[in-house]
This record gives C-alpha cells, structure tokens and sequence, in this order.
C-alpha cells in the first residue's frame, strides 16, 4: 500500500484516496473547434509511461482535495506531490 | 523412546499428553507436535498426494513440505510449527484438508515505527539491539515461540541470545514480538504479519484474548534478517520417512532433545552438515558422512575422527531401502567409479546448502542475483529503503551474521535519522574456515521416477524432464505443468532444486533461469485473521436513516442500496413480495401511499457562480431556475454517457441543494468537486454533502394534496399556489419542513424534507393520516409504468441521455457542458444506437426476467438488446419491462424475443412510457 503525502494533510494511506488518471490534460478550451479525432484523444486516451507519471488523486476519506502525484510507476516511488493548478515539478 | 535424558530448551516438568491420528502420545512443554511425534519415534506421518507413498518430518520449521495435519477445526498445519499442548488432537492430511468454523475472535494492530526488524536469530537480534540501541522505535518480529533463529537449533550463544533478549525488552522504544510471522512485503515499506496470541494454548487459552492479530505496519526503514532453508538433496527414494534435513534433526538434538535416529548417514555437499553428523554423534548415534565433494573440510574431519564418525570422501547416496521407514542408504563413488554398497540406517540426513529466505525481499521487488560460489539466489539490489543481514544475505558464518546485523542495524536507524553510537562489543565466536560445496542439483541414475523434487506434490525429475521435452524453457512454465512449489510450502525445499534440474535438462547455468515470482503470504495466513472483526454485522457498515425503527417494528423486508439498509415492501399477514406490491402499487394510484426517500443523496451547492457551476455539470440549463422551483436534470461524462440524475432545488440566487442517487451520492460529490477544483478553481463555489442532515418522506397519489395539507396546515397545496416542481418551506407536524412537489411515480407528489431528528414525527404524522407505507419495489414498479429509468439499472455507462428518450433534458442553448461535444461524435450519433423501449409480453402474464437477451425472430443468435427492468403492473393488469434495444424507436410495434434456455418468451415492442402517457395524473 503506498504511502501518499497529501499536500494538505500530510502522509495518509493509500485506501484515504482515490485515483484520478494522467494529471496535466487540461480540459480544451474550446471543444467544438476540436476534429472527432481530437476530441477522442482527449476524452479517451492517456500516456502509460513505464517510470515517472504525473497523475491526480483526491483524498476522498480526508480533505476531499484533489492533487498531484509524479509516481514512478515501475517502482510505484512518489517523486513529488503537489497541489492542483501548480506546476509539474522538475524531478532530477 | 527417542527422548534424550537431558537437553535441550524443553520443560521436561511439564508433560503434556496428545493424540496423533487417533492414538495417544506424550510429550512436554515447548515441544512441537513434530518434536513430540519423533521423540515418540514416529517419522512417518502422512501419506503422499499422488501415490500413496508414506511421508516423514523433514523440516524442524516453515519450510516443512509432508507433516501437514488437521488440528481441532483448523487443517493445513504444518506439524513443525504448530506448539504442542495438552489435550492437542491431530491427524495427518494427505493434501488438504477442511476447514471447519473456529470460535475465538481475531483482531487488527496498526504500527508505525523507524526499523522493522524481521527475523531474531544472530543477525535480527543485533540489528535490533543496535538500532534500539540509538533510540529509534524499533519492532522486532520472529515466527518462533521464543528468540534466537538458528542459534536455537545449534545451540551456540544461548546465554547472548537471552541477554539480548532482556536488553531489548528494557529499551523503551523497542517491541519485540515472537510468534509473529511478517508474510507481505508492499510498498513504501508497508507489512503484514500474523502473531499467533493464543492459538498455541488450546483448550487453555484465555477467552478474553484474541487468537491471532493481524498487525500492519509502516516502517521507516526495514531490516531483513530472515535467515536461509536448507536444500534437500534429489537422489533416487529420497523421500522415505526418516529422510530429513541434517540442520532439522540438529534443532531437533539440541532444541528439544529429542535423537530422531540411532544410525545416521549425513549425506552433504557442504560444511554445515557436519555440525549435525557431531551433535548426533555426541548425542549417542552412530554416524557416517557421505560428502560428495572429493576434498573434505580438514577441520571437519579431524573432528568426526575424535567422535568416530567416518567420512566417505567424493561419494553420493543414490538410492534408499525401507518400507515405512528409511532403513538402507546406497552409496557410491559419485563419478561412478566404483560399485555401491548399502550403509544400514534409520535416519538419512541430507544438505544440498542453503538458500537465503529471499521471499520478502523479493516481494518488495527487490533485485535477485545469482550467486555461484553458493549456488543459489541471493539478494541483489533493493528497491525500498531495506536493509539485508545475516543468511538472507548470503553470510553463512556465525561471525558474519552477527556483525552484518549490527552494521545493518546502525544503518537502518541511521538512515531513519537516528545516530548510533559506538559499536558495542559482539559475541566472539570461532568459525571454522570454510570449504566450498559442491553444487550437485540431482544425483545421477538411469530412471528418474524416484527422484523427488515437490515432496508435497509428489513431482519427480522425470515429470520436470516431461516437461521440458515437451518444449517448455521457462521456470514460470515448468512450474505450471508440473505444480512444483504450488503446495502449501510453496517450493521453499523444492524451488531451487527444480531450477537446477531444469538447466541440467537443458543446459545453462542454474542463474540463468532465474526463480519464479516470490509472493505473498510467505506462510499459510487464516482467513479468519485476515477478517479479524470485520465479519457478518461488521463485514460492511450498514446505514440506516432516522425512520429505519418504524420500518423494523412494521415488518419491513429489507433490501440493501449500497450500504443503505431499504424496505423493500411491507407484506401484511399472508402476503408474498407480488401481492404486497400489487396493493402498495393500487394505494399509490388510487390513493395515498409514502415511502422513506431519507437515502437519496444530498449536495449543497453555494457560492456566486453556483448556477454557472451546475449549467457546466448538468445537461439541463440551471440558472434560469427560479428560486422556489426545482428541475430535474442529467449529468454525463466527457465522453457523454450518463452518469447520474436528480432534482436541482434552488434556495436562493447563490445556493442549491441537488440529490443524487442512492448508490451514487459519493461518487457525485467527488465529480464536482475534480471539476471545481481541478478545471475551474476560478468559480466561487462550495459543494457539501447533506445527506445524512435530512429526512425526506415522499407522500404519493390522489389523496396526497389532502394529507400534506392536513400535516402541513400552514401550507396552500392548491395547484395554483404550489404548483409541480416547485418547493415551500413551511411547518409539518410541528417541525420546520421544506416541502417539494417532486414526483417519480407520475402521480401527485410530495416530498416533505425535515432534519433527521423530526424525520420519524413526520413519516408518523403523515401515517396517522392513512397514507400507505411502501418499499423500494413498489417504486420500481411506479417509475418503470412512467418510463424513468433508474440510473445503473436501465443504464449502465454505454448509455446517453437522448438514448434514453431524454434528449429533451439537454440543453440546447448552452454553448458547453461536461458531455455536450460527445454527443456529436460519430458513434453517439449513430440511430441504430440502443434505445430505452417498453416491452409488453405478448402472453400478459409472462414475466421477463431482467437481464434476458432480446433477438429479433425467435431462432435468431443476433443480439439486439436485454431486459433492464421487469414487472407486474397492477395499473396495467399484466406483465411488462424495459428494455435497451438496437434501434429500439424504430422498433415500435415489432415483436422481440426472449431465449431462455427452456422456453422463449415473445413481447411487443412499444414506448418506454407505459402508463398515463398524457400526464394527467401529475396535478392530481
């Protein structure tokens, strides 16, 4: 079980959040100038990198705050955790 | 007997009497059920899976592949691990056995600490002293009844070992915990162990005292000091009773003074044999050593030459005589030199080295290596922050073992920010040099079907062989086809051996192979300890709204709605589920009826841009909602399927209040808010679950107007002053009351909403005034006759709002909304889509079951759709459903079928609105 620092509360347990998929998709500013292709792309498809990953959870069973995570998803490491709307830190 | 007269860590002051397959042994305290079995000469004491063959003790611990038993209630034990008490009842399992209920509580312990130390023999107890030592918050953990790991089979440095012990359970930040065995290795240092509190007492344990505790813990830093099993050898009838690991039958000398064997053969390939061949020997056995390596340890020999032990120089056991016990081992030159002779024996004890318990290591993903001068896997690099002493490690001297566990002690506290101080002084011991083994994976022969390599399994070399002819080159799959290392045990004597003979089969080096996959648990866990106290009552919170009381004192038949407890009808006396709806369902269209709405989810929306919030999140347009109006409105995905609906309540220009759907009231709130917080941070709005501040009794059909207004006197309920979809705030029974005029029946419709505490006054009042309670059924019925779909039951996530038939609840003026630009991709455009119909079963009183497949002609496989709701309907007087069909608009009028395996049911298609169609009803 991961062990995941909330950046309001803190170090909580894995089961106190939910997951929230690939982080940095930002919802397009205007959907309809989009092709069917774009806007497939962007409701249906994700990178799965093997290594590190922005993604977002929310602490569902504590702030109710939803954030950002840089996991290695090989070696499920967290590099950095960070808050909605700041951005993606350079990890070394 | 078997019994030596003095020795070992026994309380011989304490007989102890038990029964093992029906007959009835003694034995004495600190026994295990094995020990006492062979201190009563019993070595064989199972039979084998596949063939029937008698099975002995190998192990003196975990790693034991025959000794399982059934003890009590309880199977699958091994008989090397359980503790034996008075009174204790066993009976030998050939494979598994059966689980029957087991009383006595389980429970659950949480711990964080800086080092987790797993494993008390010489390494974990120096980590642990050295870590605890620099004041950090250690927890020590060992699967044995008492600490010491090998050194309590050796019998070296037992008065260290208790010193340490003592000095331990004086820090006062460490915990040191026996008989618990750490059996999950996950991430960021995340573990689980089981600790055996009362199991071990039987009869006499203490009831108050949960039997096992399930302990989670969050370490900082771990060490691993989990010591290594020793590798049995593959020669032909290796597998007769008396046939043991040398380091088993030294724990069992030493440990429990019990001599299981009067002539030995040690058959090794390695140093560590030797101390057994001496310790049998100074206990009384005669002994010979079979090495297979041509160049014998000096210092050994010198030493079996003073206790006259013979060794036999560059010689290999390959083959074995005895019925239900070992009573020959054959040897031979292992180059196949010279001929064989047969040494006469009751015990074999064997030792193909050892191999590091990697298990946990491993489940924590870290790096395995190959390593060839001990021929076997070891610990590579690790992958969390862990640190590796003593056997698991490859340190096979007792020197090593100790200063690797000091040094991996200071660093692991080191690292978790504390700072040791100097090295204190460790044990000295004199470790002989040592010789390098001699890696001997099977021993030579012309059959093969004799060489055991699974025990417990009964898999031989020539079914690995079978295997690997057959083309297989993967461990992984060998594994598979053969059910090497599936048992029990899961391969902790056979693994490696069968790693080995699949590179002499087809070539390699045994590294080259690699293992298959460590994982948990590393031993048997209980179901019951992983339940603990979360079972029946407790294995899900139940919640229940501030009417349930009434519902139970009425006879209420419940019906689960997530974790909501419902009722689902009231039957009167004699009534079955059909005839009770059937007149809850008239009382609701003829005349007055009430149900408890208390669990549809609430959310309070406030903030300026609330309206703007909601005109992104629903289909519908919200901020032309008048305050004192409510709207019914949809909410989608991005990709335009529909993910949920409700009532929008507006309160004031900057507040709302909207439900949700039973099940989905969590999920709603978490939606808004990943849009509020992560898209649109800009808009001021605040969202809040109200589910539980609210009563809602929802009061239904033509009598209702008359009973809310008696409950309510306060309230007009004329049509002109309170019209449909719109919400007062008033009194009722006395209480504040906000008062809506919602339906989801089709019929006049109150919903009274009241805090929780008034909620029962209220759903009293509005009883005492003769409306009729019903269940969750009957509002199936009701909405379904209307064609209102229940999210999750006529959708399920493939689903768009025009699908449905509702394409009237979105917005066609709002420039955007979550799900508006889907709904123009190709497929969700597409008219062939499937469509929510109504079915009428041609015969009216067939009743489709939900879930049934529709096709079009009745011998057709082509699916078009399946039933997502079906009923009886009083209203209709006869049978009907809703369905999804392929283009099902298209389809009104046409005939649909049903396979059902035994009989097909034939109905007509027709729209999803089934029951007064105009509307008539709604204004009472």
């Amino acid at each position: 079980m991961l062990l995941i620092s909330c950046p309001w509360c803190g170090e909580r347990e894995e089961t106190e959040f939910h997951y929230g998929g690939q982080a940095h998709v930002p919802y397009p500013a205007d959907p309809f100038a989009l092709s069917d292709a774009e806007w497939a792309r962007y409701v249906f498809q994700r990178d799965n990198p093997k290594g590190p990953f922005a993604e977002r959870w929310t602490h569902a069973a504590g702030c109710r705050r939803w954030f950002n995570v840089v996991r290695d998803t090989v070696t499920h490491e967290i590099l950095a955790t960070y808050r909605a709307g700041e951005p993606r830190p350079v990890i070394a | 007997m078997s019994r030596l007269p003095a020795g070992g860590r026994i309380d011989r002051t304490r007989p102890l009497t038990f029964t093992y397959d029906g007959v009835e042994y003694s034995g004495h305290g600190g026994d295990t059920l094995a020990s006492a079995l062979l201190a009563n000469g019993v070595h064989a004491v199972t039979r084998s899976l596949k063939h029937g063959r008698p099975r002995g003790i190998v192990s003196a611990g975990v790693e034991e592949p025959n000794a399982l038993v059934q003890v009590g209630a309880e199977p699958m034990l091994t008989a090397t691990t359980v503790e034996l008490y008075d009174g204790l009842d066993a009976t030998g399992l050939r494979g598994k056995g059966r689980l029957e209920p087991v009383s006595g509580v389980n429970d659950k312990m949480y711990a964080h600490c800086d080092v987790l130390v797993v494993g008390a023999g010489p390494a974990g107890l120096a980590a642990a002293l050295a870590a605890g030592r620099a004041d950090a918050r250690v927890v020590l953990m060992d699967e044995q009844s008492e600490l010491g790991g090998s050194l309590l089979g050796t019998g070296e440095l037992a008065e260290w070992v208790s010193t340490a012990a003592a000095e331990l359970a004086a820090l006062p930040e460490v915990r040191v915990l026996p008989r618990t065995t750490v059996f999950g290795y996950y991430d960021h240092n995340y573990l689980l162990a089981v600790e055996r509190r009362t199991v071990h007492l039987g009869g006499g344990a203490p009831v108050r005292t949960s039997r096992q505790r399930l302990w989670h813990v969050r370490a900082r830093q771990v060490v691993l000091a989990t010591g290594a099993h020793e590798r049995p050898l593959v020669f032909a009838g290796n597998d007769r009773p008396g046939i043991m690991l040398a380091g088993a039958a030294r724990t069992y000398v030493n440990r429990y003074g019990v001599l299981p064997g009067q002539h030995a053969v040690v058959f090794t390939t390695n140093d560590s044999a030797y101390g057994a061949a001496i310790d049998l020997a100074a206990a009384g056995a005669a002994v010979t050593v079979v090495d297979a390596r041509a160049d014998t340890p000096g210092v050994w020999r010198r030493r079996c030459e003073e206790r006259g032990i013979e060794v036999l120089a560059g010689q290999v056991v390959v083959g074995t005589s005895g019925a239900e016990r070992v009573s020959r081992a054959h040897v031979a030159p292992v180059d196949g030199s010279g001929p064989r002779h047969g040494l006469v024996c009751d015990v074999l004890l064997v030792s193909g080295g050892w191999n590091p318990a990697v298990h946990l290591f491993s489940q924590s993903r870290g790096v395995l290596r190959y390593d060839e001068a001990l021929a076997t896997f070891a610990p590579g690099r690790s992958v969390q922050a862990q640190q590796v002493a003593g056997a698991v490690a490859g340190a096979f001297t007792l020197a090593g073992c100790l200063s690797g566990g000091a040094d991996a002690g200071a660093e692991a506290a080191r690292s978790a920010g504390f700072e040791p101080g100097a090295a204190a002084a460790l044990p000295d011991v004199d470790d002989p040099p040592v010789t390098p083994p001699r890696p001997l994976w099977l021993v030579p022969a012309e059959e093969w079907d004799a060489h055991f390599v699974d025990l417990q399994r009964d898999v031989t070399v020539a079914d690995v062989f079978r295997a690997t002819c057959t083309g297989m080159r993967s461990v992984e799959h060998v594994k598979r086809y053969t059910t090497i290392g599936t048992a029990h045990d899961q391969g902790k004597t056979s693994g490696l051996n069968a790693i080995g003979v699949i590179a002499r089969a087809l070539g390699g080096s045994v590294g080259d192979y690699g293992t298959t996959t460590f994982r948990p648990p590393y031993t048997p866990v209980s179901f019951a300890a992983l339940a603990g106290r979360e079972r029946g009552r407790l294995h899900d919170p139940v919640r229940v709204t501030s009417i349930d009381p009434w519902h139970a004192a009425h006879g209420a038949i419940w019906e689960n709605v997530g974790q909501w407890r419902r009722p689902r009808y009231y039957p009167a006396p004699g009534e079955d589920l059909e005839t009770a709806v059937m007149r809850e369902c008239a009382a609701a269209r003829e005349g007055v009826a009430m149900m408890d709405a208390s669990t549809l989810g609430k959310i309070d929306v406030q903030g300026p841009d609330a309206a703007e919030f909601l005109d992104r999140v629903y289909t519908n347009l919200m901020s032309s909602l008048a305050v004192g109006s409510c709207r019914y409105g949809l909410m989608c995905k991005v990709d335009g399927m529909l993910f949920d609906d409700g009532v929008a309540m507006r309160l004031a220009p900057d507040r709302f209040v909207t439900t949700t759907t039973t099940g989905n009231a969590a999920a709603v709130l978490e939606w808004l808010e990943e849009w509020l917080q992560t898209e649109w941070p800009d808009l001021r709005v605040h969202c809040t679950s109200v589910t539980e501040h609210w009563a809602t009794v929802a009061v239904v059909g033509p009598g209702s107007r008359a009973v809310v207004g008696a409950v309510a006197p306060d309230l007009d309920v004329s049509n002109a002053a309170f019209p449909f979809m719109t919400w007062r705030d008033t009194t009722a029974a006395g209480v504040p009351a906000r008062v809506a005029r919602i339906s989801f029946s089709g019929e006049l419709a109150y919903e009274i909403n009241v805090p929780s505490w008034y909620g029962l006054a209220v759903w009293e009042a509005v009883h005492a005034r003769g409306a009729m309670p019903y269940g969750t059924e009957t509002m199936h019925v009701l909405r379904a006759e209307k064609g209102y779909p229940i999210v999750g039951q006529d959708t399920d996530g493939t689903v768009t709002p025009q699908d449905l038939g509702m394409g009237w609840a979105v917005s066609k003026k709002k420039p955007d909304f979550l799900g508006k630009r889907s709904f123009s991709r190709p497929d969700t455009a597409r008219t062939d889509r499937k469509q929510l119909v109504g079915l009428l079963p041609v015969d009216p009183a067939a009743l489709l079951p939900e879930g049934a497949q529709l096709v079009g002609a009745p011998d057709s496989v082509a699916m078009l759709g399946h039933v997502t709701s079906s009923y009886r309907s009083a209203a209709l007087g006869r049978t009907f459903a809703l369905a999804l069909l392929a283009g099902g608009r298209e389809r009104i009028g046409e005939t649909v079928h049903a396979p059902l395996g035994d009989r097909v049911i034939a109905a007509t298609v027709t729209t999803s609105v089934l029951y007064d169609k105009e509307g008539t009803r709604r204004d009472g």
